[in-house]
């Protein structure tokens, strides 16, 4: 082979190359597996493992002392654990670079309050080693309401406002990620909405978004997926549609025999309290299994009182789970493709959980937070 | 970078919490207590008879040492009770998760810490050490053989004093870091001074005690050090070899004392370090 042809096999190998990595899906904004700290003789958290794909909002939901905030200073390189690997946005955790791109705002939220609320953000601006300019980060105070206090001690604001700082500073340096631990502990119900519509603004620009929040309503408003830690374990997790989607119909109905409770098994598994029957919907609604299911029955002589829609809140469902009711639920190929590594976060969590039926309940208001 | 905006970041905490300005008044006032005290001892009647003003020198160059083994302490203090909040009241109160959580080496974080406290301390002793020796001159007419080297040798004292307090606020709280920070400074003082009863006495037992608290804590030793490059020469003739009296030295430190001393900073920093990677914020 001549050096020509060598230079010809070397562009061609590298453009090859170059354009497999360029067709690669782009690394989770935050892949962890197997997760585990031990405070003493307590297990904060035990064999966690998730991922967040890039722009998504991912709920984090739990009781207190699930472990939420240990897991996500885990995350952030804060606490050392036990066991475990975490990559932010593709690089380990234990390289600080990999924090380059992330805002965080910590549950227990104290900035320098020596320094002016613009000060504060000029440090984590530096700190950040981002570029961004002055007028860029007073835009950022006057997002989070702040604008008329920018020139003001931290020392002389309120919680609320201290809070909407910590938002500001986790914003300011143009995250990728952005982790926000009890966004909204300190804010009124006009902050909580701000909040909300701050982390649909994230997601509608492609920024990914890891929630802890107590506010089921909250999460259940903005996030694409969940996942419920119960005593530092993974109890479920999902997207909203896995986690609720399984709809039910409930019937009331006189002069069933066995053909009409045939078919009623036909559209999905049943159960029956007298003479009212359940029946387990497929999450998707095609638009004619209800109607047609109905219309069989009344042709096999069963007479209707009544059909209710029934649709579980995610309070219903994280109270289930907690209380062991029913198992966590997780569908497959939920995770993002993400790679090996996050199929095997998918794995792992599907190996820990099976597919539920569906628990029974009247449709309910969820948590009204707002 | 990371290092200059955290020493910056410091300095600015010492100056906004009002620490500077509260020394910068508590000095003046000092400075102008020991510029009278000075002037009157020019033609002091004693029991004696009245000082001439050679006698005033040599009483001035001991009282010199007396004053900078104060601003010492207040440096002491001030350096120790400022580095224990520094991390672990920032970790107590959670200033730190949101600082930590940046894209930041924590040893970057912490030898940013230790510059601006370093800033601080030696800023504040080398400035206040050479406005009282331009007051005693101005008043008594009297400049130490070696300023210079004794205002170092008070720099050098207070950096290991905070370097010490920065260890130990990395481990334990940050009142008990001050406070332990400071009772070490005094007891190895005190455990100097023991020593040197115990030379003038001729017993190397007591005498051990002084020279092993100078090795395991430089303070004592460096602040010796000091006080030689600011007395007078013959002030050691006139009293005799250091005779246990504790504001007179009869000798400065050797290279390898000071390289000792280095050495010590530099393995305190690296188990701050170390300590402070480890913890969990």
């Amino acid at each position: 082979m001549t050096s020509a042809d060598a230079d010809t096999v070397a562009r061609v190998t590298s453009s090859t190359t170059a354009g497999a990595l360029a067709e690669l899906p782009p690394s989770p904004a935050v892949w962890c597996s197997g997760l585990r700290k031990r405070y003493g003789r307590r297990t904060a958290v035990d064999d966690v493992s998730f991922s967040v794909a890039r722009g998504e909002v991912l709920g984090l939901l739990g009781p207190n002392g699930a472990g939420k905030t240990s897991v996500i200073k885990m995350l952030l390189g804060l606490v050392r654990p036990d066991a475990g690997e975490v990559l932010l946005l593709g690089r380990r955790s234990t390289d600080p670079r990999s924090r380059a791109a992330v805002g965080y705002l910590p549950e227990l939220f104290r900035y320098q309050p020596w320094l002016t609320a613009a000060e504060v953000l000029d440090l984590h601006v530096k700190l950040a080693g981002a570029d961004v300019g002055a007028s860029e980060r007073r835009e950022c105070l006057a997002r989070v309401g702040l604008a008329q206090r920018t020139g003001d001690r931290v020392g002389g604001f309120s919680k609320g406002m201290q809070q909407r700082l910590g938002l500001a500073v986790a914003l300011v340096a143009r995250p990728q990620l952005v982790v926000l631990d009890e966004p909204t502990s300190a804010l009124d119900p006009v902050g909580r909405v701000d909040v909300r519509d701050l982390v649909l603004e994230l997601k509608a620009r492609g920024v990914a978004v890891l929630l802890n929040s107590h506010l089921i309503g909250e999460v259940e408003r903005v996030c694409d997926r969940v996942v419920i830690l119960d005593e530092g374990r993974v109890a479920a997790s999902g997207t909203l549609a896995e986690l609720l989607g399984q709809r039910e119909v409930r019937l009331h109905l006189a002069d069933v025999d066995a053909r009409a409770e045939e078919r009623m098994r036909a559209a999905g598994s049943l159960a029956r309290s007298g003479d009212w029957f359940t029946v387990a919907l497929a999450s998707e609604d095609d638009g004619v299994t209800v109607p047609d299911l109905v219309r069989d029955l009344v042709a096999l002589g069963v007479r209707v009182h009544a059909v209710e829609p029934v649709r579980i809140s995610l309070e219903e469902r994280l109270l289930a789970v907690l209380r062991h009711e029913v198992p966590g639920h997780q569908e497959p190929g939920h995770e993002e493709p993400a790679g090996e590594e996050a199929r095997h976060v998918t794995e792992l969590a599907r190996s820990r959980m099976s597919t539920a039926s569906p628990s029974t309940g009247p449709t309910s208001a969820s948590e009204e937070d707002t | 970078m990371i290092v200059l905006t955290i020493a910056g970041l410091t300095l600015r905490e010492a100056f906004r919490r009002k620490v500077v300005w509260a020394l910068l008044i508590l000095t003046v006032v000092l400075l102008a207590l020991s510029g009278w005290g000075f002037s009157r001892l020019i033609g002091l009647d004693t029991e004696l008879g009245t000082l001439t003003s050679g006698e005033a020198r040599l009483v001035a160059s001991m009282l010199i040492n007396l004053i900078m083994f104060g601003f010492s302490l207040i440096a002491a203090i001030g350096t120790a009770f400022l580095a224990g909040p520094t991390l672990a009241g920032e970790v107590e109160s959670g200033q730190a998760l949101a600082l930590l959580a940046r894209p930041v080496r924590r040893s970057s974080v912490l030898l940013g810490k230790w510059l601006g406290l370093l800033t601080f301390g030696c800023g504040y002793v080398v400035l206040a050490g050479l406005a009282q020796l331009l007051v005693v001159r101005g008043v008594v007419g009297y400049w130490p053989p070696s300023p210079a080297g004794g205002l170092a040798l008070l720099a050098a004292e207070t950096i290991v004093l905070l370097s010490l307090a920065l260890l130990l606020s990395s481990v334990i709280s940050p009142m008990a870091s001050g406070i332990v920070a400071v009772g070490l400074f005094g007891a190895t003082w005190v455990a100097g001074v023991v020593g040197g009863i115990g030379g003038a006495l001729g017993n190397e037992g007591v005498e051990r005690v002084g020279s092993v608290s100078r090795m395991l804590l430089p303070t004592d030793g460096l602040w010796r050090g000091a006080m030689n490059a600011f007395q007078d020469p013959s002030a050691l003739i006139q009293m005799g070899p250091e005779g246990g009296f504790p504001f007179l030295s009869d000798a400065a430190p050797t290279p390898a004392y000071l390289a000792w001393a280095a050495v010590w900073v530099a393995v305190v920093l690296g188990l701050t370090a170390l300590s402070f990677q480890r913890r969990d914020v």
